[in-house]
């Protein structure tokens, strides 16, 4: 079959078919063109962004937190529900009628398991948050749904990414601890009147933990299960071996560094001295506060770097 | 002629590029290319994938360091003055990365932040960009249920929550299917009219020559040519083609006796061109040699063609 005809190009066919077709005219009325004025010059705006440029991905990270708000509300609320009952109320059950000795505070006074539990759990609670909001949704932001680069062709700058990041994990954490710190209050396991501070240091604590992983999670490329390995073999062992359920000093030397270089023991232990007046010589307090910002800060260091690299500017 | 009608006036310039090269160890992604955008004109980097196109791109957001060369945008250079360069401008990757937690106008909405603009100018604007792209019923939907036409729609509209005055589009249509394209190619076509500086990516011959004012070719990092599409037709190909078909095993051997028809000849697997001033002539003079094609076509030179010419490739393998 011999077919012939003519396909006219729009080269030279004069008006495209299609901003000029019936479709388009009716939209045409239909469509109002863009008529409001944006408030601020291009050079405005990017003064505004160098500025607070930080605050606005927090805002953007705090806004998209609701959409999983359920989860963070479950998180904050439920958690120390579930951990004081079972910790706090079922295994004080058993500690407290079989031993006391190990449950020394330091002062010769000797505390209830719950009181001696609860400032640990708090810590737990921080730490586990930043391990979730470190890992996956970073590595999301560069690979799965690839968030973080509408942000980055915005005036925004890398490290504003970063900080904003930083700032929306402490947002939760604050929120977290807060929350936790209530139900400690209502089980009546805080004794002293300082107690309120671990609010702080177990925020501080989870961003110890969470800004190294953050720099961590950024520099992978590939999934190949690492932050499931994370969870398993950094997570899970510093829970069980940070001094949480028994004082660090109940476990064999061969494995007390495992507490020793853990976020978890620092901050717990902090918790403790604050809670019910754990007696501890006042330069460990000070390493606990210093190890705790120098991890933090390194991760943020290290998390600005690997994110400008990544985000090309 | 383009299609477009052409822009009020062509005199400032808003991105200039001399030299810019982009090297990935020893690959060189962009090789020392230059080039001017005036302002109001709508400029297209034309090639394949991996010609450099988005690596130009990036540099021009600031998104991307360069090796060596200077590039000015507003003036600015993006490495020197990144946060000033970008507010000046839209961008619509080649990769919708909407935040898929957010709803359709929380996304501009939240875009519009990073600009530092009040809620007070960002609720009605997003409300506007939202019909501008036709999205207003879906306001409050999910980003993940809006097909593949509205999500490239409504990273159109977030790129324009600034209202930049230069918008970088990279790859705009890829992937959607003809209709979404015709509804995009019209709001983009709007946007011309109100003086936006358009400057977009794409490997689709039709879509530059139904864009663009005037476009580079660009292949393994080189500029090829440089023109209005008429003018790249008329300096690179004739005004029409002949395409026979003789079967695939026939026609390398049926081409050595076609020689001498029309002003030039290429040979593809699948077809014939024959490239010459009047088609049906040619045609004629095909039978007169006792040539029979399973199929034959006389159409109108493209772009297509041109790159062909440029390069002995096709644009889309």
């Amino acid at each position: 079959m011999t077919e012939n005809h003519l396909q006219h190009g729009p080269a030279q066919s004069g008006p495209t078919p299609s901003p000029g077709s019936a479709s388009a005219r009716e939209a045409d009325a239909a469509t109002p063109l863009l008529s409001l004025r944006v408030p601020l010059t291009p050079g405005q705006s990017a003064a505004k962004a160098r500025k607070y440029g930080s605050l606005y991905f927090a805002e953007h990270w705090i806004r998209t937190m609701r959409g999983y708000g359920w989860t963070v509300a479950m998180t904050a609320v439920g958690t120390p529900l579930v951990y004081l009952y079972a910790m706090g109320i079922g295994l004080a059950s058993l500690v407290d009628a079989n031993t006391n000795a190990t449950l020394d505070a330091g002062n010769g006074a000797v505390v209830s398991y719950l009181t001696f539990v609860a400032p640990a759990l708090l810590a737990t609670a921080g730490i586990m948050v930043a391990s979730e909001e470190n890992t996956y949704p970073v590595m999301s932001g560069f690979k799965w749904r690839r968030t973080y680069y509408g942000p980055n062709a915005s005036p925004l700058g890398s490290h504003q990414l970063v900080n904003g990041h930083a700032l929306g994990v402490s947002f939760r954490l604050l929120l977290t601890t807060g929350i936790y710190f209530a139900f400690l209050l209502l089980f009546g396991a805080v004794p002293e009147s300082t107690g309120w501070i671990m609010i702080f240091t177990a925020a501080l604590g989870g961003m110890a933990f969470g800004l190294p992983l953050m720099a961590y999670a950024a520099s992978i490329t590939e999934d190949r299960g690492q932050f499931a390995m994370v969870q398993r073999f950094i997570v899970m062992p510093l829970f069980l071996f940070s001094g949480t359920f028994f004082p660090l000093a109940s476990m064999p030397w061969a494995v007390q560094w495992i507490g020793w270089v853990s976020p978890l023991w620092h901050s717990a232990e902090l918790g403790r001295v604050l809670s019910y007046g754990y007696e501890e010589p006042v330069w460990l307090t000070i390493i606990h506060v210093l190890y705790l910002a120098v991890l933090a800060l390194a991760g943020w260091v290290f998390a600005q770097r690997i994110y400008e690299r990544r985000l090309g500017k | 002629m383009p299609n477009i009608a052409a822009p009020k006036q062509l005199t400032r310039t808003v991105i200039t590029a001399r030299g810019l090269t982009k090297k990935y160890g020893d690959f060189a992604a962009v090789n020392g290319i230059s080039f001017d955008v005036p302002a109001g004109e709508s400029f297209g980097l034309l090639g394949p994938n991996g010609a450099g196109k988005s690596t130009t791109m990036r540099m021009i957001g600031g998104v991307s360091q360069r090796t060596s060369g200077e590039l000015a945008i507003m003036g600015l250079d993006p490495e020197q003055h990144g946060p000033e360069v970008r507010a000046h401008l839209g961008v619509v990757p080649q990769q919708d990365n909407l935040d898929e937690d957010l709803r359709v106008r929380d996304n501009l909405i939240v875009y519009g932040r990073y600009f530092g603009l009040p809620h007070s100018y960002l609720r009605p604007k997003a409300d506007e960009l939202l019909e501008f792209a036709q999205l207003s019923d879906k306001a409050k939907a999910k980003v993940d249920s809006l097909s593949g036409g509205m999500k490239r729609r409504l990273t159109i509209a977030r790129s324009l929550i600034n209202e930049p005055k230069i918008l970088l589009l990279d790859e705009p249509t890829t992937g959607l299917d003809p209709q979404a394209r015709h509804i995009l190619w019209d709001r983009l076509f709007r946007l011309k009219e109100q003086g936006v500086t358009l400057v977009l990516t794409t490997h689709y011959m039709d879509e530059a020559e139904q864009l663009c004012d005037r476009l580079i070719v660009v292949d393994k990092g080189e500029i090829m040519a440089e023109g209005s599409p008429a003018a790249l037709i008329r300096e690179y190909s004739t005004r029409e083609v002949l395409e026979l078909r003789f079967g695939s095993e026939r026609n390398t051997t049926v081409a050595a006796q076609l020689e001498g028809i029309g002003e030039r000849l290429e040979t593809l697997p699948d077809r014939v061109l024959i490239y010459t001033h009047d088609g049906e002539t040619s045609l004629e003079q095909v039978s007169a040699r006792g040539l029979h094609p399973v199929t034959s076509l006389v159409r109108r030179s493209s772009l297509e063609d041109v790159f062909l010419r440029l390069t002995g490739r096709s644009l889309v393998d």
